[in-house]
């Protein structure tokens, strides 16, 4: 299969007006994505689903990413080919921001097998993907507000009862301790000094 | 033996009764009779939530045989069993399920939180999404910790949990919750609410513990 230069050369030459850059990854794998523009985003699809030298008919894994520092959302495609036994060729596409303009074109029309993850990216990361045939929460339940797999995600507050809490957990858990005994009066709980030591 | 006391008739004490049984002539009273019958017939709901069912599984075949200890028949409905086995991680999306099958068993009804899960939230304790513990909103008997617990400690937990049978009183103020006036067998099933469940504890289920703890370098 051609590299990932390759095919953004060839794609660049197919699609002219498309923004396409290639996000190199440097660690041993060299798993090279190519950064898509979201507009032709589903017309790129379908060039490589039906591509005769690439032939990616099979989407194994759509993930999320959340970039505060880059101030967007990113959704990521895994593409192998069943037919030609090569792959992987990766898609990133990447929402404006953070808050009001998230949305994305869906792959699922392309590649039946996005269906359900791209629900997942809607649940966790809020991105909106348009023409996804039925676009609800699946993991979480349907009154629910937040997207858990954000950054700034804010969990609900139930650390009412940690035994041994530590690192953040323990700061977490502070907020529910009771207040200080006051001095001279004898601790009441069970952690406190043993009966030996107390006056 | 047991931390459960078995309940004798009164005026006679447990050496008097065992000699009288090995001579043939069996003294007992409703209540003992009652209880030993319920206890060695109790039916577990068939249910499972994750990893944990695969050993509540294991443990009901041939090889650790529940039938010995008369839970075999595992009934698929919640309106025929007497034990509901919380086997694995209840989820907050499951919670209101699990504490709606609780509701729907008939007294008199026991639980098992089998499981690390199913008793604190186990590894997944700080995430987002699982409850921690299943004692938040319905009662528990009996608690199997295990991650997951092997069989044998399931048998364990069951047998343990026939011994608390067999020590209740049918009347007084240790009576099971049904034959009590002044206790409720409600259990209010919990809302889907936008951040968390609504309530996130039944508080008259569950309070957390207090743990009086010192601050680092106080004396």
């Amino acid at each position: 299969m051609e590299t990932t230069d390759q095919l953004r050369d060839r794609l660049l030459a197919r699609f002219p007006g498309a923004e396409i850059s290639v996000v190199t990854n440097p660690g041993p794998a060299a798993q090279h994505s190519l950064l898509l523009s979201p507009s032709p985003a589903r017309d790129i699809a379908v060039f490589l689903r039906d591509d005769p030298a690439l032939r990616l008919d099979y989407c194994s894994n759509v993930t999320g990413i959340d970039w505060p520092t880059l101030g967007c959302l990113e959704v990521v495609y895994h593409l192998y080919s069943m037919a030609l036994k090569h792959g992987p060729v990766i898609l990133r596409l990447r929402t404006t921001n953070r808050t009001d303009a998230v949305t994305l074109p869906s792959l699922t029309p392309v590649w039946r097998a996005c269906e359900f993850q791209e629900r997942e990216v809607f649940d966790l990361y809020g991105i909106v993907f348009t023409e996804h045939p039925d676009l609800r929460r699946i993991l979480m339940w349907d009154e629910f507000k937040d997207h858990p797999m954000r950054k700034d995600y804010v969990e609900p507050d139930d650390y009412e009862w940690e035994p041994t809490p530590h690192g953040g957990v323990l700061e977490k858990a502070k907020r529910h301790y009771p207040a200080a005994p006051v001095a001279g009066v004898a601790d009441p709980g069970p952690a406190s000094a043993s009966p030996a030591t107390k006056p | 033996m047991s931390d459960f006391a078995t309940t004798l008739p009164t005026g006679i004490t447990e050496p008097d009764r065992d000699e009288l049984r090995r001579q043939g002539i069996l003294l007992t009273s409703l209540e003992e009779f009652y209880n030993w019958g319920r206890s060695n017939s109790v039916w577990p709901l068939q249910f499972g939530l994750a990893c944990c069912a695969i050993e509540m599984i294991a443990a009901s075949m041939a090889r650790f045989d529940i039938a010995r200890f008369g839970s075999e028949v595992f009934r698929p409905s919640p309106r025929q069993a007497d034990l509901l086995i919380v086997s694995g991680t209840v989820t907050k999306k499951m919670a209101p399920q699990v504490v709606r099958l609780w509701n729907q068993m008939p007294e008199p009804k026991y639980c098992i939180a089998m499981g690390a899960c199913a008793i604190s939230g186990g590894p997944f304790k700080q995430g987002y999404n699982v409850l921690k513990g299943i004692d938040r909103f319905i009662p528990v008997d009996i608690y199997i910790p295990g991650c997951p617990p092997r069989p044998e400690a399931l048998l364990h937990g069951l047998m343990t949990l026939q011994e608390k049978i067999r020590g209740q009183k049918l009347t007084g103020p240790d009576a099971p919750r049904h034959l009590r006036a002044d206790t409720t067998c409600d259990y209010p099933v919990p809302e889907f609410g936008e951040h968390d469940l609504e309530p996130p504890a039944n508080s008259a289920v569950w309070q957390a513990p207090t743990m009086m703890r010192k601050e680092k370098g106080q004396a």
